[in-house]
């Protein structure tokens, strides 16, 4: 199924509490190696076919007003898989 | 005629019981309004319950942020509607662009459940008149993301435009920004908080004060204030 990928992800500078306590497990494991984990979203926008650079920038707003929230969250990617 | 003060139901909503308890305990009359209709049946005001609209998917009170009801409600808040959003209420009311910011995880990850002190820091709002500025209430916090942020341009907004309402006192128990525990919209119609003055109401089923166990009804003022503003008005 053809569809548009949009990745989001807590802002940077922002405490990420679930990213925080995987980390914490990770190092519970022995995962020396890792410093940091940071937990985001990916949402799969599915379509009947091949999504048009319209459906794209529609996508991009959508991401934008109503996957993310701009205050707490960035949207870092958004693309088409065919 | 009885003050009718409405209160929504979301899929997931947990307190609006309780909350049309509170309101009529007040001396209002509850008025059912459900997610999926946008028609407000003309209530005087409106009580935006907590839980977990919409099991918290995509984000705390995003998706009830685009509900019927909640659009008809963004209108006539403009209009000067008093909304009071409690816990998930109020993470629907930032989602709904009607108070700036936002609200994460606990900055300790734990859900959190206990009597909360507040410190009343504005009251010139519908849903806080009846209290004196300074006050210190106790009602119940029971939430796993509460924690308030926003950017440092909109802290010194809010701080600087003294629309902070309540603060928390003694326990910052979320992490929230410069103690916030509830905030107000500039006009002072639009009040939301985490903590839940519905569970403060009656005595026999609110917090422990000095005098008795659970006695404490320090919310029952945040309800007499919506009628207080609206008879004013």
């Amino acid at each position: 199924m053809p569809k548009i990928i949009v990745e989001v992800m807590p802002k940077a500078d922002l405490l990420d509490p679930p990213g925080k306590a995987v980390a914490n497990a990770l190092h519970r494991q022995g995962h020396s190696r890792i410093e940091n984990v940071r937990i985001g979203k990916r949402i799969e926008l599915h379509y009947k076919d091949t999504p048009t650079q319209s459906d794209l920038d529609a996508a991009a707003k959508i991401a934008e007003d109503f996957l993310s929230n701009g205050v707490i969250e960035d949207v870092v990617k958004i693309w088409v898989e065919a | 005629m009885a003050t009718k003060i409405g209160v929504v139901t979301f899929p997931g909503t947990l307190d609006d019981r309780d909350a049309a308890r509170a309101v009529k305990l007040a001396g209002a009359e509850p008025v059912a309004l459900w997610h999926a209709d946008s028609n407000l049946h003309e209530v005087d005001a409106v009580v935006l319950p907590g839980g977990f609209s919409y099991g918290d998917y995509l984000r705390c009170g995003a998706i009830a942020a685009q509900a019927p009801v909640v659009k008809e409600i963004v209108r006539q808040a403009s209009l000067g509607l008093p909304v009071l959003g409690i816990c998930n209420g109020f993470q629907v009311l930032v989602e709904a662009h009607l108070l700036p910011g936002g609200l994460i995880r606990n900055e300790r990850q734990h859900f959190i459940c206990r009597d909360q002190k507040l410190r009343v820091e504005n009251n010139q709002t519908a849903w806080t008149n009846q209290f004196a500025v300074g006050d210190v209430i106790t009602i119940p916090l029971k939430n796993g993301e509460g924690g308030y942020i926003a950017d440092q341009e909109t802290l010194a907004r809010l701080e600087g435009e003294n629309l902070i309402t309540f603060r928390y006192v003694d326990v910052n128990p979320n992490g929230s920004m410069n103690d916030i525990a509830g905030l107000r919209n500039q006009q002072g119609n639009v009040v939301g908080l985490m903590p839940h003055p519905e569970h403060a109401v009656e005595p026999g089923f609110g917090p422990d004060t000095s005098t008795a166990m659970r006695s404490g009804i320090d919310g029952l003022k945040f309800f007499s204030s919506a009628i207080a503003a609206l008879v004013s008005a």
